[in-house]
């Protein structure tokens, strides 16, 4: 009783001071998630599911005052990809920096305009998977953004448009506190890729709600911001149909802590799910994924790619469930999550599991923490490659099965330089 | 070229002495073989040469064309020169085997000063040599010797030996668990390096690959040592007699 108590003594002070302002069609669905919240409480640390990482930072009522980071010469991601950019600051949308919403097949629009209609597609999506997504397991970090989003976009894709959507999170000031929440609903037989990047806020919340209709499909590419000391908690909650595809990828470098859940439901048959993610932290850095992907249909494939590269003291989590249900027949399932350490001061923790009550499935799961092969780097010295280049590229090799999950060549050829000049930078 | 003069190793982590006191010398353009029975040292000493972590030189030197090589790191002494096919290549997953000798070629180059090749003529090079090897272009797509038969391992040794044009070649047992027809294709190889002032040290086992590689001078290692040289017949005779009689010379 004491610890309930506490969660919701946590949860009045860090709500205390948002602005609850529900309006139009939003405004039950923000009222729903209220109630939600106020039910869960904020997480703690002796919840099961935040046994690895304290959500201390996430839920104090006062953002930690960050350092503004400069990326030097390194061009922003995604830089030479032609795309549709829509830019917010500190959370708040600028309309200088971003692109005319208008593009052929898809209907993009701002949660802040939208939200004042009184009807909307989006009522239909919005809250509603991170509704579903509150069990088994509790999630109030998602309800709260839920309750108090201050921004985001509504895509609606109906078509195949020539080109990415993109959404840019810039960072000026050292303590916003920044909730967005997307909705995203491909419709059957369309596609689109979506890019995120950018550290956003000094705390930033982001939940990205998505809808996969029949046969539609949705390319998910995320650079978070390099900044050092920003917070972030993501949820991607996404609900697959029939012969649809969901496949994200995650670039990770830097950040004091980083939550990311993905709760993936496969509901429809022959379909399929990919998450992937590479993560570098130097220092102190606190990198966590947690994904529960759950097979409901028949003959899907889920796969969860994660790799982490570690270094004076970084912490790497993994949380990662396939749960299979009865009548998911013919399903493959394979995970794998693996840390590479760069000494010997860093941790990994992994909780890989596996829940299956079909009996005709194909489920793999491995997780694994090592060191640089010290004989595979001398074979690369005795060929002449000095030892910071060959470790490089040994790193590298280690990150390879995670990039392998992005499909497009541009854009994978963009994360993959992304992550040789960290590796430049934080050679000792 | 390789002047080794009483080159006394143990292994850094231990009280085990290795090496104990070797002594050659090999001039521009000669061939050497060592033959000696397992153990004796043979592999140490290609690494010690090579800089690989693990062994401690307590004494002596080892110069290739008058620069120490012992006080380099191992890409150093790749730079200048020495290159050495491992009896045991290594796999590095992950790593395309392309990239691999593209990213050796162009840091030997760019530590020597000189250009880096261009994407176009790396290519070309290294198709016209993988060629005279019998190394299909899959074998070079894929990643650095993994899922590589025995023999396809040691002809991809060669291939790089080939691209990266070393002055000091060292073979540790290059040939062992090779067919006939596969050393045929590694003695070819070998032989088409020779010339230019290329030196090479050719640890073997057998007599048959010096059938292939004729050796200007053949020694015998044994217990750290080498205990006896001699020309191409002195490997006739390990062949015909074993070591018995000369182990029994030596001490
Ligand atoms: N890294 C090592 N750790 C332990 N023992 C070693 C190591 N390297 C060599 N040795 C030992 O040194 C001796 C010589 O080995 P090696 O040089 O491989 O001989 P050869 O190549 O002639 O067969 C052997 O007794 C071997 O076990
Ligand atoms: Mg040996």
């Amino acid at each position: 009783m004491a610890v309930l108590q506490s969660k919701h003594n946590t949860l009045q002070v860090r709500i205390a001071g948002l602005r609850f302002e529900p309006q139009g069609w939003l405004g039950a669905l923000r009222a729903d998630a209220l109630a939600r919240l106020t039910a869960m409480g904020m997480p703690g640390r002796r919840d099961e599911y935040w046994r690895y990482t304290n959500p201390a930072g996430l839920i104090a009522v006062d953002v930690a005052a960050v350092s503004l980071f400069d990326p030097g010469d390194e061009p922003p991601p995604f830089d030479g990809i032609d795309r549709l950019k829509i830019v917010f600051v500190d959370g708040v949308f600028d309309a200088a920096q971003s692109d005319n919403f208008a593009l052929e097949g898809v209907q993009v629009e701002r949660l802040a305009v939208a939200e004042q209609a009184d009807i909307h597609w989006a009522t239909a999506l919005y809250g509603v998977l991170e509704s579903r997504g509150q069990t088994p397991v509790q999630r109030p970090l998602a309800a709260l953004n839920s309750a108090f989003a201050t921004d985001g976009v509504l895509v609606r894709v109906t078509g195949k448009p020539s080109k990415p959507i993109s959404l840019i999170y810039q960072h000026n000031s050292k303590t916003s506190d920044v909730v967005l929440h997307h909705c995203i609903k491909v419709e059957s037989g369309a596609e689109v890729t979506l890019l995120e990047n950018g550290p956003a806020a000094a705390r930033f919340s982001h939940v990205m709600e998505v809808d996969i209709a029949d046969g539609g499909r949705l390319h998910h590419i995320r650079a978070q911001g390099r900044a050092h000391q920003r917070q972030a908690a993501t949820h991607l909650f996404a609900r697959i149909g029939n012969h649809a595809a969901f496949k994200s990828f995650t670039l990770t470098a830097n950040g004091r802590l980083t939550r990311n859940e993905a709760v993936l439901e496969l509901l429809g048959s022959d379909s399929v799910a990919h998450i992937a993610g590479a993560a570098l932290g130097d220092g102190d850095f606190h990198h966590d994924d947690t994904v529960f992907i759950t097979h409901a249909g028949a003959r899907c494939e889920s796969r969860q790619v994660f790799k982490k590269v570690l270094k004076n003291g970084a912490t790497g989590v993994f949380q990662g469930k396939i749960l299979v249900k009865q009548g998911a027949q013919k399903t493959d399932g394979y995970q794998i999550s693996q840390a590479l350490m760069l000494d010997g001061e860093s941790q990994f923790l992994a909780k890989p599991e596996l829940e299956i009550y079909a009996d005709d499935v194909k489920c793999s799961h491995g997780s694994t923490s090592g060191a640089i092969d010290e004989t595979a780097l001398f074979y690369l010295r005795s060929r002449g490659v000095p030892r910071r280049a060959a470790q490089s590229l040994l790193v590298l090799a280690f990150l390879a099965e995670a990039i392998t999950e992005i499909e497009d060549e541009a854009i994978s050829e963009d994360i993959r330089q992304r992550l040789q000049s960290w590796l430049e930078r934080h050679e000792h | 070229m390789l002047e080794i003069n009483n080159l006394h190793v143990k292994l850094e982590d231990e009280d085990k002495v290795i090496l104990r006191g070797v002594n050659l010398s090999i001039g521009a353009g000669e061939v050497h073989a060592i033959m000696g029975p397992n153990g004796s040292g043979k592999s140490t000493l290609s690494y010690v040469l090579s800089g690989r972590d693990g062994y401690a030189v307590t004494e002596g030197s080892a110069k290739l064309e008058g620069a120490e090589l012992l006080e380099m790191e191992p890409e150093a002494r790749a730079a200048a020169g020495l290159f050495l096919a491992f009896q045991y290549p290594v796999e590095i997953p992950g790593v395309g085997n392309m990239t691999f000798l593209r990213t050796a070629v162009n840091a030997q180059r760019k530590a020597r000063g000189e250009v880096e090749i261009s994407a176009g003529d790396f290519l070309k090079l290294v198709r016209e040599k993988a060629k005279t090897l019998k190394i299909d272009a899959e074998m070079l797509k894929r990643p650095v010797n993994v899922g590589f038969s025995g023999g396809e391992k040691k002809r991809n040794e060669i291939l790089q030996m080939a691209m990266l044009e070393p002055k000091m070649c060292i073979l540790d047992e290059t040939d062992s668990g090779l067919d006939v027809d596969a050393m045929k294709l590694v003695a070819e190889g070998v032989n088409a390096l020779r010339g230019a002032g290329r030196s090479f040290l050719v640890i073997t086992h057998y007599q048959r690959l010096l059938d292939h590689i004729k050796p200007d001078f053949v020694h015998i290692m044994a217990a750290g040592r080498i205990i006896k040289t001699g020309g191409p017949d002195l490997a006739l005779e390990v062949e015909n007699n074993g070591y018995a009689g000369l182990l029994g010379e030596g001490v």
